[in-house]
Parts: C-alpha cells; structure tokens; sequence
C-alpha cells in the first residue's frame, strides 16, 4: 500500500534523475552534483543502521571506538526480502528511515526509482573509492549515472563449482569444465545412480547468476524507460540447457534448503553443487558426512577456455533519503566495508566475502579449508569476482520477479509447463508489474 | 493451537453423553452402533495425529546434535542432546533468546491482563448502563472484531511515526490492550449473568458504581474474563506482524520476530537452524502451560457465553 503511493510519486522523479544527472541543476536533490553540499555536521552526531547481518555489532564496535563524535547504533530485522525492505519503505513514508540500511544489490534498483537513497557522490572520499571494489559491484550501486554513489558495496557472490573430488575421481570422470562436459558427466552419474546437482526451482537469484554468466541482462535502462527481457537468446540458451537436464532426469529436484535436500547432498546422492562463495559453508553444515571429499573448480563455461562467471548474492550499505547527517554516514559506511579489520569481524560472524579488491587478501582467505580437502578454495572464488560481467542491471521489482518465475519454475520441475514458459509469462507479468507502478517500461 | 486442544476436547465432550446413550439403550432401544463409533474415533485419532505429529517432530529434532539432524531419521530420537541444545541456545548472542522470552511474556501477560480489564469494564458499561448511542456504540466495536489486525499494523506505525514512539516497547504493548472480541463476549456476558436487582442492592449499600463492578460484577463474570484473557494472551503471543514493522531494536523483540530473523539468517550461518528449532520447542510451552492450566475456565467460559 505504502508502496505503492511512494512508487508512483518517486518512479517520476528518480526516472527524471536518471535522465538529468548529468546536467542536474540542483533543486532539493542537490548533493548530485560534484562540489555538491556533503559536509560535516556540527558535533557529535548519533546515526542508527539497520543490518540483518548476524553479528554486525562487533564490527561497528571498533568503529565507535575509533570515533567518539559518530557513534552508530545498530537495528536489526529480519532479511531484506523478508521483511526489511518493506519496513525500510514504510519508514521513508513515515520518515523516520535509519541513516544506513543493508541493501541488496538486486534490491538497489526498486530503492532508486522510489527515491530512497541519498547520492553520496560529494561525500568526501567516495568517488575515489571506486579502484577500492571489485568493478562489477561499482556499476551497480552507481547505475552507470555520472557523478552518483548511492551506496557502498559490502560483500558479494561470485560463483562457482563445488563438486565432489573422491566420486568423480573414483568412478574416473574428467570434472567438467565446460557445460557440454557437464552434461555428459551428467549421464555418467546417473548411471552410477548419483544426481550431478539439484535444479534449485525456487533460487530464481541462482538462476540469474547462470544466465548472468552467459551474458543474459534481464533488465536495463536508458534514463527514460526500463527495459524487460527476461527471455533473450542466452537466458533462452540457459533453460533450455537446464529444461533438458530436467527432462532426461539428469538432475534432482529437490525443493532446495529442505532437510530432504541436505540429505541428499550428505548420502552422496548429488555430487556437484554450482553456487555462490557463502554456499561453502552452507554444504560443510548440510552435508557434515561428506568431509574432506569436497572441491572448488570454476564454473563450467559455455565455450571452451572461456572464463566468466556469475554471481549469485551481496550487498551493499546505503545512505538512506532523509538522513541528516549523510556526510558521517557515507564515511561509516565506506570504512564498514574496506577496513581489514572490519571485514574480518564481519566475515568471522557473518561469513561475508568482500566486495573490495583488497578483501579477498585477508588472511582468512589465504587459508586452506579442511573440508575441501585443505584446497584454499577462496583463491577460486577470488578469480570469480574479477570474472563477473559489470553490465547486468536488476530491475526494480525483482521481488515480484522472483516470485513469478518461481511459481512456473516448480511447475516445471513437476512436468508442467517448462523453464522457458515459466520466464515468458514472468516477462509479461513483471511489464504488468512495472506499469502498476507507474514505472515507464518499453513494451 | 486452538484446534489442537479444541479437538480432544470435543472428544471428551462427545463420549460421556454417547456412554449415557448406550447405557439406557436397553430401555430405550436407541443404540448408536459400533461402525459409527469407530468411524468417530477413527477421525478424531487421524486430527490428533494431524496436530501433535508436528510437535513430536519438534521435540525430537531439538533433542538431536547438529550432525543427527540431517542424517538420521526425521521422527525418532538419535543421541539425545536436548539440554546441551538449550545449553547453546541460551548461551547465543548473550542469552538474547531469554530476553525474547521475557518480552513476550510480558507483552502478552500485562497485556493480555490490562485489555481484560478494560474489555470488562466496557463491555459492563455497554451491558448496564443506557445512554445515548450505546447500540451504535456497540456496533463500532463489533465492527472492529471483523478487522483482522494484520490490516491495522500499518495505519498504526504511522500513528506511531509521528509521537515518534516506534521501535519502543509502547508501540507493541498499547495496541495490545485493545480486545473488541473481549468488550462483545463481556457485554453478553454481563448482560446475562449480573442481574440488575444485585447491582440495586450494591447501591443501596452505598457502593460506588466502580466498587460494584471491581466486587460484586467481575466475580459474576469470572468465566468469561478468563476466556477473554486466554484469548488475548494467545493473539499477542501469537503476534508477528505487528513486532515485524514497528520494532528494529532487538532487545524489545518478542520471541515470534526473534526466531523469525533467526530463521531469515539460516543461508549465511546454516548452524544457526538448530537453534531456531529448539527455540520454537521453548516459545509453544508457555502456551501449552497457559492452556493446560485455565483450559477448564475457558471451555466453561465459552460454553456459558454460547448458550445464554
């Protein structure tokens, strides 16, 4: 309800941003402009950042420790999708927002063109920051506008392949890197009564990342209007790889984040697992039986020698609309996410993998992993950061995306409809979704 | 939680008049025959299962270690590590869970009290007095017993908004003080069971009207107070929605919202389901407790507020 109030108003006024920043004249939304107004506010000044990260706090100890005149004071909820973003809505109306909010990245574009983030590009130090972050997330908390920063990036996930190195050697399959190997590893497996992965109906983000990978864009945006194409010629290459695996039984179906799918990786019945960096710790907790037998390669390309990869996760810190001390809270939220000391307090509590180039020299990264069989598996993920296209644009209600498709997804994985059917009618119900909320979309 | 006890109870209800039945069949010749009573108790078993199965399961996968949970056989116990479970679950984030705990207590216990008390003494008002607009009155608050408060819990944080009184124990606990379900069953109530001529004579006594009701009206109505406290104990307990939006400040979380956010953090720390599973198997025994112990006021409470 509040959205959609808040959606029709700020839809016009962000979308005549993005049209007119490069020649902003001012008005309310001055800090645009480079030499901008983003200066220090007078003595000490309190802000509040909502986080749903666990264990945040430690990290911003060390910085209210560092900075007697900003102190921050944390809030916490539930994930984004899970409630925040709507609480997050529901504050700008009200106007009480948090100075900082946690902020996916797919979840940036619903919050730009309602006009919920402040432009920190003046801010001392945060267009310099840029070499600082690995260059895809850049583009994504900048929208490729001049002169904005409308967050910081905090942690991401690229992807890769976890698989299983005792099977494949043991049934003396080549571990494939390229997805027509994958494939073909695929029947071998189901031969020997093993699955090579789970079809993660519901992970519509996961699939994103495949498609991601294969150089799909499902939305873009050219200052005036967004563009919907949720079925281009490399998603449409992606499901119907995946649609044929379904088809000819070659993947389990299992709905993902159950016990049963747990069960299935920990008995040994799924041997490969094509996820993002956080997903190591999610198979070492799901799948405890099956120590010491894991590794990371990178993803399976579309053609041979290639290297891309996708990315599936992350987020980044945002100055909310509104807040009165956006100078203090820009410089918070650039220190949260580039400061060793920082990261590896959230990463020990939150196992978060930074967005900043440095980050991933951490020494906890340097380590090899004992249930990878001592492999330093961050080194792949590492390459895989680097790897990531910087051009995929989210659109701005990938909520309502993630639904839709996910409702033809797990009609697809019963026999009903297919992958492709299920992301056509998700293309048209998300232009529906667009034009309810006053959002200019090309037909 | 209200079928899973309503059912047994029915059961009960059900079986004492059916023995009563049978036993005067030899004179009467009416007998209810031996299918359809297997058929009854056959539903009645299949409900029970239906509503306890899930509270086995959750008692069993709290008693189970990290790595049983997963490979070990969903509804039967494996190494029983319930205590050491708890011992970690309260051991978490500074025994944050046990502050839930007492939140939510106390959200649904004073509050709980308070919208009783309140309810009372409208729904006595409404029931005794006449004054100018009451039915219409009475109307309005019947109103309100349609409007599911998920719907209000928006409205209201903007009403919060403004006296900036959100993300404080206020903005959870004022809402809960308003039962219009309680004002409705005490006005029947009151209208039924506290006569006109006791109150005559508590006036004439010389009693204020607030000590008439305090010590002669509310003992009258004592079933149905605590059907209303019941009532409301559990929908505050039972109150998610509300917390969600207008709380941000984990230390005024009820547990409902505390496990919830624990439950959204399973993909970045995966270890951290277990104790959202033990966590649920503590949150439902205060409500157990609550029932077992008043259940025998409420049941007689509803039965009286439904015939008169």
């Amino acid at each position: 309800m509040a959205i959609s109030t808040v959606a029709r108003v700020g839809a016009m006024a962000a979308l005549t941003a993005l049209a007119l920043t490069a020649c902003s004249t001012g008005g309310s939304e001055a800090p645009g402009a480079a030499g901008g107004d983003c200066a220090p506010s007078d003595g000490p000044v309190t802000l509040t950042f909502t986080s749903w990260l666990p264990g945040v706090e430690e990290a911003v100890a060390i910085w209210n420790e560092e900075n007697p005149d900003i102190q921050v004071e944390v809030q916490t909820g539930p994930n984004g999708n899970g409630g925040t973003y709507q609480n997050f809505f529901n504050q700008l109306e009200a106007g009480n927002a948090p100075d900082l909010g946690q902020i996916e990245f797919d979840a940036m574009p619903n919050f730009r063109v309602q006009d919920g983030l402040e432009n920190i590009a003046a801010c001392e130090g945060i267009l310099e920051a840029e070499d600082q972050f690995v260059p895809w997330t850049w583009s994504q908390v900048t929208f490729g506008e001049e002169d904005a920063v409308y967050a910081i990036p905090q942690d991401t996930g690229p992807m890769a392949m976890f698989y299983r190195a005792d099977l494949f050697e043991a049934a003396g399959i080549p571990v494939p890197t390229t997805w027509e190997e994958y494939q073909a590893a695929a029947a071998q497996i189901r031969e020997q009564g093993g699955y090579i992965n789970n079809f993660s109906q519901s992970d519509i983000n996961a699939f994103a990342g495949l498609v991601w990978q294969a150089g799909g864009e499902w939305f873009a945006n050219d200052g005036e209007q967004w563009e919907v194409n949720l079925t281009g010629e490399e998603t449409t290459r992606v499901a119907e790889y995946w649609q044929g695996l379904i088809d000819e039984d070659l993947v389990a179906v299992y709905p993902p984040w159950t016990d049963e799918w747990n069960a299935a990786y920990n008995s040994s019945e799924i041997w490969t697992w094509v996820s993002a960096v956080w997903g190591a710790n999610t198979i070492a907790s799901g799948a405890p039986d099956t120590a010491g037998n894991w590794a990371v390669a990178p993803m399976p390309q579309w053609e041979a020698g290639e290297s891309a990869a996708g990315n599936w996760g992350g987020s980044t810190t945002a100055v909310l609309k509104g807040s009165d001390h956006p100078y203090e809270a820009a410089q918070f939220a650039l220190w949260l996410n580039t400061d060793a000391d920082a990261l590896t307090a959230m990463n020990k509590t939150a196992n978060i993998y930074p967005a900043t180039i440095e980050g991933a020299d951490l020494p906890v990264f340097g380590e090899g992993v004992e249930f990878y069989g001592g492999q330093k598996i961050y080194e792949v993920f590492a390459e895989a950061g680097n790897n990531v296209d910087p051009d995929f644009t989210w659109g701005p209600t990938m909520t309502q995306v993630y639904n839709d498709v996910a409702d033809g997804f797990s009609g697809a994985v019963s026999g009903s409809g297919t992958l492709l059917e299920a992301l056509q009618s998700g293309q048209s119900s998300t232009i529906d979704a667009l034009k309810a909320a006053a959002i200019p979309v090309k037909e | 939680m209200t079928a899973t006890t309503a059912s047994p109870r029915s059961a009960n209800a059900v079986t004492p008049r059916r023995a009563r039945g049978s036993g005067s069949s030899q004179h009467s010749g009416i007998r209810e025959s031996a299918v359809s009573r297997t058929i009854a108790m056959a539903v009645m078993v299949v409900a029970t299962l239906y509503f306890l199965t899930p509270i086995w399961w959750l008692f069993v996968a709290s008693s189970k270690t990290r790595a049983d949970f997963t490979t070990t056989a969903p509804l039967w116990f494996a190494d029983f590590a319930l205590f050491e479970n708890i011992a970690a679950l309260f051991d978490y984030r500074n025994a944050v869970f046990l502050r839930w705990l007492a939140n939510s207590a106390l959200y649904a216990g004073i509050g709980a009290l308070i919208a009783t008390i309140i309810a009372a003494m409208a729904g006595y008002a409404i029931a005794k007095y006449t004054f100018r607009g009451r039915e219409t009155l009475f109307n309005v608050i019947l109103g309100g017993v349609l409007v599911p408060a998920t719907a209000l819990a928006l409205p209201l944080f903007l009403l919060f908004s403004q006296v900036g009184a959100t993300n404080t124990i206020w903005a959870v606990f004022l809402p809960s003080l308003v039962s219009p379900f309680g004002v409705y069953l005490s006005r029947i109530y009151a209208a039924a069971s506290v006569p006109d001529e006791i109150i005559e004579a508590a006036r004439i006594d010389g009693a204020g009207e607030v000590r008439t009701f305090f010590t002669v009206a509310t003992r009258l109505m004592a079933p149905a107070l605590v059907t209303i406290f019941l009532f409301q104990f559990v929908a505050i307990w039972n109150n998610f929605f509300l917390p969600l939006i207008m709380l941000r400040d984990e230390s005024l979380f009820p547990v409902t919202l505390g496990l919830y956010v624990w439950n959204t953090q399973v993909s970045q720390i995966p270890d951290i389901r277990a104790l959202v599973i033990i966590g649920s198997l503590l949150s439902i025994i205060p409500l157990i407790l609550t029932f077992l112990g008043l259940q025998r006021f409420w049941q007689s409470g509803l039965a009286n507020g439904g015939l008169k």
